[in-house]
This record gives C-alpha cells, sequence and structure tokens, in this order.
C-alpha cells in the first residue's frame, strides 16, 4: 500500500498589503483549481519555503480568496514576508473550531480585540457589517499598543457607518491620538452591556483574562462567551501534542472555547 | 502447540511470507530489539532487574527464551520513525510544486511483543488515526505489520500492565500469540491466533493441536504472571489527577528531582508528540520538510507569546497528567499501559505510580 504523506497546497498571493511596518496581509487562492472553504476564526498553516510553517488566522474571507494578517516576529513570519503577488505559497487547512457565528444571529454582539487578536475576529466583523439587520447591538471594543500599531483602519470606519460602536483605545498615548488611554478593560467598563449578549474575545492571554471578568461582572451569561487561544503548534491536526492546554488540543478542540470549558485551565500557572 | 525445537519453523514461516523478522536481542547487556533469523539469535536464558532508575540483565541459565520483560527500546520506531520525511517542495521562480514523501513501508513482524506493548501499539494507532481515518502513515505501517505476541511470564518489579488492563497477557491486537512454557523437561508454546493473517500463518505450520494439558500449563504460566505484579496504580484516581490535583505540592518536588532529561518521553511506547524540521538547499530551489519526536520536557515545547512551561515541576505535571488523565479527554482512554519503562529508564529513580500514589492520598484538592 503506498500513501503520500500530507503535505501543503499551493496557493496564489493575490495581493500584498502593508499594515503596519511588522504587520502585513497577504490574500491567497488556490492555485490547484480546488476549492476552499474557512469559518470565522479557523486558521491555517503557511509555509515559508525552506522555512517552515506557522499558524495564521484567516482574517477575512471572500469567496475563494483568504486574507492572513501576520506580523513578523521569527523564521518562518519573516519568511512569510518576504511574498510577492504572483508568488506560491503552501497551505494546509483549514483547521480548528471558529467562532459561534449562527448562534449569535438575533442577538446583540460584543468583541474585544487585543492587538493582533482583531484579526482572527475582522471575518465576524465582516459577516455582522454585511449582515447587519440578522444581529442587535454589536460594540466592537479594540485596545492597542499606540496610534501606529492600530490595524485595519479602513474596516472601523466601513464598520462604524454600518452601525457598530467601535471603541478603540491605546496603551500609549502621543500627539496624533485623540482618543482614550489606557486598557481596554476601561471603555468595556464604562458601556452598557446586555446580559444576554454574545462576546467573543482575542489577544494576548492575560487581557483575555481581564476582559472576560469585566464582561461576568456585568453579568454576561459564560455561557455567551468565547475567547481564542493561542499555542504553537506544529501539525494542526491533532497529532504533535505541542498546543496542548490541560484536556485540550488548540487546533482540534479551538482554537476558539466557550469560556467555561477552559476558565479552570488559563488559570492554573505554567498550564 | 509448537515445540521449542521447531521453532525456527515458525520464524521461517513469517520469512517466507515476506516478513522481515524484528523482535529481542541482546546488546551492550540490555536487551533491545533488531532483526533475528532464527530462535538462536534470542536472548536465551538471561532474566531482567529493573527497579526505579536501575536496569541489569544476568544470565540465569534459564530454560526459556523469554524470560524476560521489555527493554528500553520500544516498537514505536517501527510504525513511527524516530525522523520521518513528509514532503518536498521545489521552487521556480514563482512556483513552488509540493510533492508528499511515499514512506517507504516493510511487511515486518514484531516478535515477542508483550501485552503493555501491543496496547501502546493500538493507542499510538488511535491518536495518529483520529483525524482522517484511514490516511495516516501510522496505519499504513501498521497495515503491513504482523504482531507476534508473547504472554509475560516473568514480569518486573517495574510492570503494572494488570492495572491498565494491558497485561501481562494479550488478549487482542495480535496476529498470533504465544504462551511460553519452559522447564528442565520441557519448552514449547502454546498459540492462539487473533486475526485472519494470523490463521493463515498458524495453518501453514500444521501443528499438532495443544492439549488440554498443554492448555493448562499455558494459564498457569499468565496466572502466575499476574500473581508476580508488585506494582499497580489506581486508574480511577489517575484519571482525576489533573483535574483533582493540578496545583498540589509534590509537583513542586518531583521537579526538584526530575532533570527535564526527557527520557521518560522516549522510552514511552505512546508518547507521539513531533515537531517539524525545515531544510533548504544552498541555492534555494528545493526545501523538505521532516517529522521528528518531541519532548514535551523540552523548554520551548509550549509557546503562548512566550515559554509556558518554564518550570521543570510543569513540564512533568504535562507529562503525567497527559499520560493518565487528559488522554481520556483527548482520545477516549488511558495513555499509560504500565509498562513501566519510564521508571528503569528516569535517571533520577522518579516512578509515576508512586507520586500518583502520594497525590491520590490527599483526598479532594489541597487548599
Ligand atoms: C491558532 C493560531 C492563530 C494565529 N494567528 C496568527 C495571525 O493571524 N497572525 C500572526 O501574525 N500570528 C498568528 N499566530 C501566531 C503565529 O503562529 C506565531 O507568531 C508564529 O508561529 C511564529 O513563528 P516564527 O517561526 O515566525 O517565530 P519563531 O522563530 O518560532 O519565534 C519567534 C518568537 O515568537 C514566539 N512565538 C513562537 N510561536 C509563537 C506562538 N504560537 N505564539 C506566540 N508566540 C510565539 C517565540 O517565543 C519567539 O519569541 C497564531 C497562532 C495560533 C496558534
Ligand atoms: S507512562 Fe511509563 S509505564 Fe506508562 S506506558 Fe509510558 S513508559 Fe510505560
Ligand atoms: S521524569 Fe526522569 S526520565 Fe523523565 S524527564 Fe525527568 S529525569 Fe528525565
Amino acid at each position: 500500500m503506498s500513501l503520500s504523506q500530507p503535505h501543503p497546497r499551493p496557493f496564489r498571493v493575490c495581493a500584498v498589503s502593508d499594515q503596519l511596518e511588522d504587520t502585513w496581509t497577504v490574500e491567497l487562492a488556490p492555485a490547484d483549481g480546488k476549492r476552499v472553504v474557512a469559518a470565522p476564526g479557523q486558521f491555517n498553516m503557511l509555509y515559508a519555503f525552506g522555512a517552515g510553517e506557522a499558524p495564521i488566522s484567516v482574517s477575512r474571507i471572500h469567496a475563494d480568496v483568504l486574507a492572513h494578517t501576520i506580523r513578523a516576529v521569527g523564521r518562518v513570519t519573516r519568511g512569510l514576508r518576504q511574498l510577492v503577488v504572483g508568488d506560491t505559497v503552501g497551505l494546509r487547512g483549514p483547521f480548528g473550531v471558529g467562532w459561534p457565528v449562527e448562534t449569535m444571529s438575533g442577538g446583540d454582539v460584543v468583541v474585544v480585540a487585543g492587538g493582533l487578536g482583531i484579526a482572527p475576529l475582522r471575518p465576524v466583523l465582516d459577516t455582522v457589517a454585511r449582515e447587519r439587520s440578522r444581529f442587535g447591538r454589536v460594540q466592537l471594543f479594540y485596545g492597542t499598543r499606540d496610534r501606529a500599531s492600530l490595524l485595519f483602519q479602513d474596516d472601523l470606519k466601513t464598520w462604524t457607518q454600518q452601525n457598530i460602536e467601535v471603541n478603540v483605545i491605546v496603551d500609549r498615548g502621543s500627539p496624533d491620538w485623540r482618543g482614550p488611554v489606557g486598557f481596554v478593560t476601561q471603555p468595556l467598563e464604562a458601556a452598557t452591556i446586555n446580559r444576554s449578549a454574545t462576546a467573543l474575545i482575542c489577544g494576548p492571554e492575560v487581557m483575555m483574562r481581564f476582559a472576560a471578568g469585566t464582561l461576568l461582572r456585568k453579568g454576561l451569561n459564560p455561557e455567551h462567551l468565547h475567547l481564542s487561544i493561542e499555542r504553537n503548534m506544529e501539525c494542526g491536526t491533532g497529532q504533535c501534542g505541542h498546543c496542548q492546554l490541560g484536556p485540550y488540543l488548540v487546533c482540534r478542540d479551538g482554537p476558539v472555547f466557550g469560556y467555561d470549558a477552559v476558565s479552570d485551565c488559563l488559570a492554573i500557572r505554567e498550564l | 502447540m509448537l515445540p521449542a525445537q521447531e521453532f525456527d519453523l515458525l520464524l521461517g514461516t513469517l520469512a517466507k511470507a515476506g516478513y522481515e523478522l524484528v523482535g529481542p536481542t541482546l546488546r551492550h547487556g540490555v536487551i533491545g530489539l533488531g532483526v533475528i533469523e532464527r530462535a538462536e539469535d534470542l536472548p536465551k536464558g538471561v532474566a531482567d532487574e529493573h527497579a526505579p532508575g536501575n536496569y541489569r540483565v544476568r544470565s540465569d541459565g534459564s530454560p526459556g527464551w523469554f524470560g524476560y520483560v521489555v527493554g528500553q527500546e520500544s516498537w514505536k520506531r517501527y510504525l513511527f520513525p524516530p525522523e520521518q520525511t513528509l514532503f518536498r517542495a521545489e521552487r521556480d521562480e514563482h512556483v513552488v510544486r509540493f510533492a508528499g514523501e511515499t514512506p517507504e513501508t516493510r511487511r515486518r513482524a514484531l516478535l515477542g511483543v508483550r501485552g503493555c506493548d501491543v496496547a501502546a501499539i493500538a493507542k499510538q494507532a488511535r491518536v495518529f488515526d483520529a483525524y482522517d481515518p484511514g490516511s495516516s502513515a501510522y496505519g499504513a505501517a501498521l497495515a503491513q505489520t504482523f504482531v507476534v505476541a508473547i504472554d509475560c511470564s516473568h514480569p518486573a518489579a517495574t510492570c503494572f500492565c494488570t492495572s491498565m488492563g494491558s497485561g501481562p497477557a494479550a488478549d487482542e491486537g495480535f496476529d498470533l500469540a504465544l504462551t511460553e512454557i519452559a522447564s528442565d523437561t520441557e519448552h514449547y508454546f502454546v498459540l492462539r491466533t487473533g486475526s485472519a493473517s494470523g490463521r493463515r500463518i498458524a495453518e501453514k505450520l500444521t501443528l499438532e493441536p495443544a492439549t488440554r494439558l498443554h492448555r493448562e500449563a499455558a494459564s498457569a504460566v499468565s496466572g502466575r504472571a499476574v500473581e508476580l505484579i508488585e506494582r499497580g496504580l489506581d486508574k480511577q484516581a489517575a484519571k482525576r489527577l489533573h483535574a483533582d490535583h493540578p496545583e498540589h505540592p509534590r509537583w513542586e518536588t518531583i521537579g526538584d528531582r526530575c532533570l527535564s532529561c526527557g527520557n521518560c518521553t522516549m522510552v514511552c511506547p505512546t508518547c507521539f508528540c513531533s515537531r517539524r524540521e525545515d531544510t533548504i538547499t544552498i541555492d534555494g530551489t528545493s526545501a523538505e520538510q521532516r517529522l521528528v519526536w518531541d519532548s514535551c520536557f523540552n523548554r520551548d515545547f509550549s509557546l503562548a507569546g512566550g515559554i509556558v512551561r518554564e518550570s521543570i515541576a510543569s513540564r512533568y505535571r504535562q507529562w503525567m497528567t497527559h499520560k493518565l488523565s487528559t488522554w481520556h479527554e483527548q482520545f477516549g482512554e488511558s495513555g499509560c499501559v504500565g509498562c513501566g519503562r519510564c521508571i528503569t529508564w528516569c535517571p533520577a529513580g522518579i516512578d509515576i505510580t508512586q507520586e500518583l500514589a502520594a497525590m491520590a492520598g490527599d483526598r479532594g484538592a489541597p487548599p
């Protein structure tokens, strides 16, 4: 019996746009004639030639074109930085369980993003903006380092026009910043939150813990609270062992988890 | 019933069926695994002694050929190689082509697989097959593998297969299983078949059927082996370890002893963690990705913006709770088969059964 090991599919780079100095977006379409189906919150393993693979969230879904917003931090992501329009990139995926977009329908939505955590949430906000009448009140709380690290500024405008309440806060102020300065929990604390809203949080783990704490104190039903967890992963298919979080394999059971499922794990140091 | 002097008939029949034979061999004072051709190649008249952090093989002139248990090596390297190529990529200007590697699968007979290791093979198969059933390289290799199990007659002090329900005799997961009956006056094997290919091989051997006496002798061997097992583990407490004691102070004590060498993960027959290594040719046109064994004892094994398990205590906790508890949630069963290798081969002599007992003794979560 002959069996071929799993390998990446070739995808064509259709567009590259710079978001920030170290963060950019690549749009990828299948180059093998087969379709690709992704859901908001899912991720792909992107292969930088000779450098390796990294899990990167889908940051926009447009038919067969998947956007990925990447920050260059190390070997693989710097390798991906070299991509230009027309290049081939390897992709395995999509993998994982995404945001509960369907069950959000009909109710209010609270989205909390920290830094690059806005990337996996963008396809959700896109859906809300596109199908605005399906949702009630929609609030976005987006905290970022400073004015210069603000991602997706055009989208923020579009979403505002679509009656999404956009609250942006930066950790460090600057002369060109007129908005609030502080931690993302501040505007969250100040806002009125519908207890039955669905809340989606993505960002650094500490930020998610604080934001979840604030929302729960304000009476949000923990069953309606969802987080996207980040752990390094080698396979995406539950076989490399790296992304374990207690009983979970983040690549298979997540990255999006219900708050109740992971809150105990997140409270244990070095788990 | 297979008389010992006709053992080579079994080996010859397997070889003729196209299987390479791998079995226990004595090398450098350790019972390892290697290619064997005839019964002569087996470690005869030896016994092994196991204790936490200790191992010794001695010649005791005993009449049996399988009167010892598992060595440092497990069969996993034959089904899940320590290094394997996954794919190659070729780049020509903008175009990159990917070709998945077709792993060489050899027809191989594993000879003398203990109950614990038969169970371990099934556990790894379930892990590798979970994502895309029927498509794993592990499954493909296993399909080419003929498993000859042997019931243990002389369990070691580190064995606790009875607690994990995997031994000392295998009851499924093999093609053929043998019980060795060896004394100064007689030496033979009683066969059981566990699959269609096992039955085909057994038919070719044209054996005398085992008499009631033979069968009783065989069940006496297994019965005695069960009684010889000293070590045990409370399987329910094991399953609950992660939930009950994630922050037990004992983790710190183990952390002080553990060297984080990863020996336990290398010798464990169920440990499956891996990482991928990428290489590229100097002209930048060809690249390759390989899969290699990894260990949760490596400092950068888990990352979330930084290193998750900085302390050795947390790495040991990850390993032990994964084996005993969280494997249940992930794959629906325990990740430990009770082979005792991690106990014998730990340079610090850390004993998973003793550590569990120490923590499980404290009812409920400590303050
Ligand atoms: C489900 C998921 C979705 C992700 N989505 C995105 C995304 O949309 N955009 C994006 O830019 N990144 C995303 N990441 C993170 C991204 O995968 C890592 O930044 C990347 O793997 C780093 O690889 P590297 O080879 O470039 O860096 P390395 O050379 O491996 O490491 C460089 C530095 O980054 C740290 N690091 C490595 N891996 C991770 C990790 N997984 N998480 C945090 N720190 C890490 C290391 O400690 C080191 O300091 C996601 C991760 C996961 C698990
Ligand atoms: S954890 Fe130890 S006793 Fe259990 S299967 Fe692994 S090596 Fe054997
Ligand atoms: S428990 Fe023992 S074998 Fe395992 S890493 Fe620690 S010192 Fe090494």
